[in-house]
């Protein structure tokens, strides 16, 4: 990459130099046609070699004079011409670098140089994202709170410009071209051996789709996670094989209708894979009855669809009934009236979705609607990042806000980020999480006071994942190749005290060939292959490494034998136990 | 036709044509070897390699060796020709004109390789 821009320059400069070279081989020619006179007066003419000597000072306007010996008239009239000739070459080169080092193009073509090197350079694993919009940021933003290296690549320079700007903990090399161009995603590392996938979250579907289809052809081993809004889009993404498709408007209807469905589970699911860390006992409880929501766009259409499905009735208030072809019964108006949100009647309404396109009307609506009816649920949709901090300060405030006014921000930017970061450091968390939305409110009740039980109430559960493969679990590996058998419980004693349980909750075994065990039992014996996802207090994470790695520390726990560690004191260990069994034949 | 083959074909041809005018005559003679012709195919043959920097293909390459190979040639030439006429001395004694223009011959190897190149090119191209 860095030859094109060597290329480029030269290429440029080839006239500009061809000019130099010709006025300088025209003066020296002449000066050595031209007659001179030596200090005695005798006709001489000047050589290659002195004429070389003269042009070459005189055409960089150093000038020692006339040399070796003064020169003639004529001599003379033909410098003056040079001087002008050679000054003129000289300007018109140096002139051409200088505006070619200040052309846009060349610009590009050196940042572009200095991206696909520092992306070359990466050593440690990363993803490669493409868009650098809201969610964009938001997902680079969290992934390098947890050391995960992230190359970015946005078709608008000034998201670039503010990536730059944004004073990340990382390095994070970012370029401002098309994505839906293979030739640039290779450029960003597609196929660099340590890239493990790439996000495509772009606003437009078709770039998205061409991302995609990059990936899933020039790197088919790497991960990919692709945001679409249309139907047609994700049908298609489907047919070729990609699975990790997340529409930004369904993703936040799921959300709420999971809030409304089981408080529980939408527990479950901000806990393991939200963001932003809340107490664990903060347990929203949206009622069920009539709701009202505001705006009936791509957005609006969602959350009707998600609560109609969880058999709540709606209201919906739209401003352009026309346009959004909205369903029946539709109030018209925009919501920041108090007289559309009665119409709409906001008497029997338990709760209010604010969705619409705008964060002003969305706060709006909001004041409104809890002025007519102070105990209303209210959910605002926040659309900018930058309105954070108003839609903050209306929270209640034991969740940091002030006015307590709104009980649930959904921030799609957001989601989405949240979404891609589960599926992108751990996928296994993502089915548990699918298989628990089958569940009952029950089920997650029962599943919450679990990790409750565990956690405690102000700490917040983290989860992991054990592999029993040889670089996964050495130790837990061996002694199951050995024909013994393990329990799962046997992983939920503390190494340094075995009574002592580990505060975990094993979440999921998924076993090859098998398929998954949801909540498995204690009793359940492990298998070489399995994966166990685990969720507890990152303590208990280390304690658990320790167990899985170190087989004298496995054994403990199962048998309470301490197997000494060493040669020697393995060898000592043999010896005694030898005399211990000869004594007791004897 | 494109204006810039011919251009670019007349100096690779002219380099080797200017290249071989000087090489040509007994080796040890400076009579036979003029300054002229020494200092018309050295700039030739840089105007040549000028047209060439810049070229990506790989013919394109090989080219620009060969030519900054004929460059280095007669640039030593010519300052050998400087060096024994102006800092020794000794004046253009058979023995310095013959390295003068062994150089200058070796540059012509460089030169009949571009012209070879480049019909190899022209003739593949068959347009």
């Amino acid at each position: 990459m860095f030859n094109e821009v060597i290329f480029l320059i030269f290429r440029r400069m080839r006239v500009p130099l061809i000019i130099l070279v010709l006025s300088y081989a025209i003066s020296i020619v002449g000066f050595t046609l031209i007659p001179g006179q030596d200090d005695q007066g005798n006709p001489w003419h000047m050589d290659f070699f002195h004429a070389f000597y003269f042009v070459s000072f005189m055409g960089s306007t150093i000038g020692f004079g006339e040399i070796p010996y003064p020169f003639t008239d004529a001599q003379r009239y033909w410098t003056i011409f040079t001087i002008y000739l050679t000054v003129i070459a000289w300007l018109y080169g140096i002139g051409t670098l200088i505006s070619l080092i200040q052309e846009p193009a060349f610009r590009r073509a050196i940042t572009h140089a200095r991206f696909v090197h520092s992306v070359r350079r990466l050593r440690e694993p990363f993803f490669l994202v493409c868009g650098y919009g809201d969610t964009g940021e938001h997902l680079v933003r969290v992934m390098v709170d947890r050391h995960h290296q992230a190359v970015v690549v946005d078709i608008d320079p000034q998201r670039i410009d503010h990536l730059e700007i944004s004073q990340l903990p990382m390095d994070v090399p970012g370029l401002a071209a098309d994505a839906a161009d293979p030739t640039i995603l290779d450029d960003a590392g597609l196929r660099h051996p340590a890239c493990k996938g790439v996000v495509a979250l772009t606003n437009d579907d078709s770039a998205n789709l061409h991302i995609a289809l990059a990936g899933r052809l020039l790197a088919p081993d790497e991960r990919i996670i692709v945001r679409a809004e249309s139907r047609e889009a994700v049908a298609n993404l489907h047919s070729f094989g990609i699975h990790d498709v997340i529409n930004p408007y369904d993703s936040f209807a799921e959300w709420l209708a999971m809030a409304i469905h089981s408080p529980s589970l939408y527990l479950i699911h901000d806990w393991m894979i939200g963001l932003y860390r809340r107490p664990l006992t903060d347990l929203l409880q949206p009622p069920k009855g009539l709701w009202i929501v505001c705006g009936y766009g791509r957005f609006g259409k969602a959350v009707y669809e998600n609560l109609r499905r969880e058999g709540v009735e709606v209201v919906v208030v739209d401003a352009f009934p026309d346009r959004n072809r909205v369903p029946e019964g539709t109030i018209v108006g925009r919501g920041t009236e108090a007289k559309t949100l009665q119409e709409a009647g906001i008497g029997q309404a338990v709760g209010i979705v604010a969705g619409t396109n705008d964060d002003a009307d969305n706060l709006s609506i909001i004041l409104t609607a809890r002025e007519l009816k102070p105990e209303i649920f209210t959910v605002a949709r926040q659309n900018r990042s930058r309105n954070g901090a108003l839609f903050d300060s209306v929270l209640s405030p034991e969740r940091g806000g002030r006015h307590g006014l709104l009980d649930l921000v959904m921030q799609p930017a957001e989601m989405m980020a949240q979404k891609v970061v589960a599926l992108m450091m751990s996928p296994m968390l993502v089915r548990f999480l699918a298989h628990a939305r089958q569940q009952d409110n029950e089920w997650a009740n029962v599943l919450v006071s679990r990790i409750i039980d565990v956690t405690g109430e102000e700490e917040h559960p983290i989860t992991w994942r054990i592999k029993i493969t040889p670089e996964g679990a050495p130790a837990l590996y061996e002694m199951l190749s050995e024909g013994r058998q393990v329990l799962l419980d046997d992983l939920e004693h503390d190494p340094r005290y075995r009574e002592k349980r580990l505060h975990v909750v094993p979440l999921m075994i998924e076993r090859p060939g098998e398929g998954d065990l949801i909540l498995p039992e204690m009793d359940e014996p492990l298998r070489l292959g399995d994966r166990i996802l685990f969720a507890g207090l990152p303590e208990a994470h280390g304690s658990m490494a320790l167990l899985v790695h170190n087989y004298s520390a496995l054994e403990y726990v199962i048998t309470g034998i301490e197997r000494p560690d060493g040669v020697v004191w393995r060898w000592v260990d043999a010896w005694r136990n030898r005399k211990g069994r000869e004594r007791a034949g004897t | 036709m494109n204006l810039e083959k011919v251009v670019f074909a007349f100096f690779i041809v002219l380099a080797l044509t200017l290249n071989f005018g000087f090489f040509i005559g007994d080796i040890d003679d400076p009579v036979q070897h003029h300054a002229y012709e020494l200092f018309a195919a050295l700039v030739i043959s840089i105007i040549a390699t000028i047209l060439k920097v810049g070229d990506r293909s790989h013919m394109g390459a090989v080219l620009l060796a060969t030519s900054l190979v004929a460059d280095l040639q007669l640039i030593v030439a010519a300052m050998i020709w400087g060096y024994v006429v102006y800092v020794s001395g000794e004046g253009l004694t058979p023995g310095n004109m013959s390295s003068i223009v062994s150089m200058s011959g070796g540059a012509l190897v460089a030169n009949i390789t571009s012209v070879v190149l480049l019909v190899v090119e022209t003739v593949s191209v068959r347009r």
